[in-house]
């Protein structure tokens, strides 16, 4: 019976290991966050935990900084958020009704729609990044919320995973409401919405967390800074780390922690939906 | 199409139109801007632009650096993949294995999912500061000077380093799945039948995950070459220089900053090829999954 234990124990050891390398980085973000920035240029990060916290959040948050003095962290939170949650929600409405559209009616063009539709997974945003960025220019949309979303909506991927969810409703259920008398909007909001409470839960978190974390589409969309996202900030506070005579860590450090806590707390709160989602939208 | 579907017109054309305007806005055109500005040579100081056919594919494949940018993405992109799902695959399966404290081992290797790439770069950053960084400090033990941004390779490691803990997770999740898939019945079986476990492990539960590791090789793949994005750009911190950088970067680089929209779009096109090659090889490999199970 010794021997179950002992790998047991290294079982541990290994799982240890692993979670000290994921976590490591995070707490050394939080332990400098809670120094002073002369502190730091002299020492680095440490071991101590200093009473710094409120003096760094108070200036990273709502203290304005770059050129135009109208970026403060709070105003990169919001424009976080509405990036994100518009991402998201946009992407699950347009992809449902595409979705719905292609699965539930005969259509002489649903065949062409579909593979239309379903190219766009080829062929991520980066490998066309300038031109889209010349259209969306060219639109007048440089700097504002709709610029920086609807293009990243452009991919089939919410479309494609509502596709394969609604193949997978029972045939039944379109048959019984057509007996019932129901049309297809009907049909939609009463049965197929509430049906998929679950998959449009795990889209939202799927969606929202990679909503939050785009980078190089905002880097080059976003120019006014108070358009700026908490992600695409973070460019410009490495930058200012290089230049300045007193680099202000405490304040980049937060920065970079309040960018990362919000998606980090939907994912692991809402882990088995988040878990569900993303291994069931490969197939 | 559901057999019993409506038989409307009206309607499920308004419901595809928004999702069919914004990708023709935002997908076909900019793809067909591409393709078309790559047989271009745009003037640099916006004065027209004159065809000049395979001219811009030619003078890539014929330079130095565009050759040497390409060799570093590859390397770049093979250990990365490689050691994330290394990685990831023994977490997986230990995290599998272990019955106490398996939900909090879950969740502390998983959070890093929801980190965004140049986040990871920037703590890379503070982690190689060059005079007091803990990974510096770290080599300086072992007799070593790290220098972030100034020596080619140190400045790799760090990207290499960066990339590999932020794609950690979203493997491990899938080796996870792969893992708590596999029948119970089976895997007692395989304990009757062979008493090691690291044999059990190779003969049995290996080739079980196979499936799962084709798909997260290319996921992995596709990720090293473009989500990387935000990790390159702040670890070199916007300025790239002699420091090493991925073709996705480079199309960035030339395109944005040095206003070089031909030779840009040239390497865009490439880039697609290269996807769309990945992206077939993945539709067939998920095609056999099919006859595997």
């Amino acid at each position: 019976m010794r021997k179950p234990k002992l790998s047991a124990v290294a079982d541990h050891a290994v799982l240890i290991a692993g979670s000290l390398f994921m976590m490591l980085p995070l707490l050394m973000l939080l332990q400098m966050t809670t120094i002073p920035d002369t502190e730091i240029i002299r020492n680095g990060p440490s071991l101590t935990i200093g009473d710094q916290f409120d003096d760094n959040f108070e200036k990273a948050m709502f203290q304005a900084s770059g050129f135009s003095g109208e970026n403060t962290g709070l105003s990169m939170l919001k424009n976080s958020f509405i990036l994100g949650i518009g991402f998201a929600v946009g992407k699950i409405v347009i992809g449902m009704m595409a979705a719905y559209a292609i699965v539930y009616f005969r259509l002489r063009f649903a065949t062409l729609a579909f593979w239309l539709i379903f190219t766009t997974l080829l062929l991520p945003l980066e490998v066309r990044i300038l031109p889209s960025y010349e259209v969306v220019q060219w639109l007048g949309m440089l700097n504002t919320y709709q610029g920086l979303i609807i293009p990243l909506i452009a991919s089939a991927t919410a479309t494609f995973f509502f596709r394969q969810f609604f193949r997978s409703v029972p045939e039944e259920l379109v048959e019984a409401a057509r007996i019932d008398g129901a049309g297809p909007v009907k049909f939609f909001i009463d049965i197929l919405v509430p049906l998929s409470q679950t998959m449009i839960a795990a889209m939202f978190i799927i969606m929202f967390v990679y909503g939050w974390n785009q980078y190089l589409w905002p880097t080059m969309i976003t120019t006014d800074e108070d358009m700026y996202t908490l992600v695409r900030g973070i460019k410009q506070i490495v930058q200012v780390l290089e230049g300045a005579v007193v680099p202000e860590f405490g304040r980049s450090n937060v920065l970079a922690l309040v960018a990362v806590i919000p998606p980090v707390l939907v994912v692991v709160f809402f882990q088995s939906w988040f878990v569900k989602g993303l291994t069931e939208s490969d197939k | 199409m559901k057999r019993a579907g409506f038989t409307t017109v009206s309607l499920p054309v308004m419901l595809l139109l928004p999702q069919l305007i914004i990708i023709a806005v935002f997908f076909y055109w900019p793809t067909v801007v591409a393709l078309q500005s790559s047989f271009y040579l745009q003037d640099p100081f916006g004065f027209g632009s004159t065809f000049v056919g395979l001219q811009n594919y030619a003078d890539l494949f014929s330079s130095r650096e565009y050759r040497k940018i390409a060799w570093f993405t590859v390397i770049f992109s093979l250990l990365v993949t490689f050691f994330s799902l290394a990685i990831a695959l023994v977490l997986a399966v230990k995290a599998d294995k272990v019955l106490r404290g398996a939900r909090t081992y879950r969740t502390l290797l998983m959070w890093v999912y929801a980190v965004a790439p140049p986040v990871a770069g920037f703590i890379a950053v503070i982690m190689f500061n060059q005079s007091w960084g803990p990974m510096t400090e770290f080599f300086g033990l072992l007799g070593y000077n790290y220098m972030v941004g100034v020596n080619y390779n140190d400045t790799a490691f760090a990207m290499i380093l960066a990339s590999v803990w932020k794609q950690v997770p979203v493997n491990f999740i899938f080796f996870l799945s792969g893992l708590q898939s596999i029948p119970r019945s089976v895997r007692e079986a395989a304990l009757i039948d062979n008493r090691s476990a690291s044999g059990r492990f190779w003969d049995v539960t290996f080739p079980l995950l196979a499936p799962t590791g084709f798909f997260l090789l290319i996921i992995n793949i596709t990720y090293s070459l473009f989500e990387t994005f935000g990790i390159v750009d702040t670890v070199v911190k916007g300025e790239p220089g002699n420091n090493p950088m991925t073709l996705v970067y480079k199309v960035y680089v030339d395109g944005f900053r040095g206003n070089d929209l031909g030779g840009s779009s040239a390497q865009s096109v490439i880039l697609m090829v290269l996807v769309l090659a990945l992206t077939v090889f993945q539709f067939r490999l998920i095609e056999r999954r099919i006859h595997y199970t």
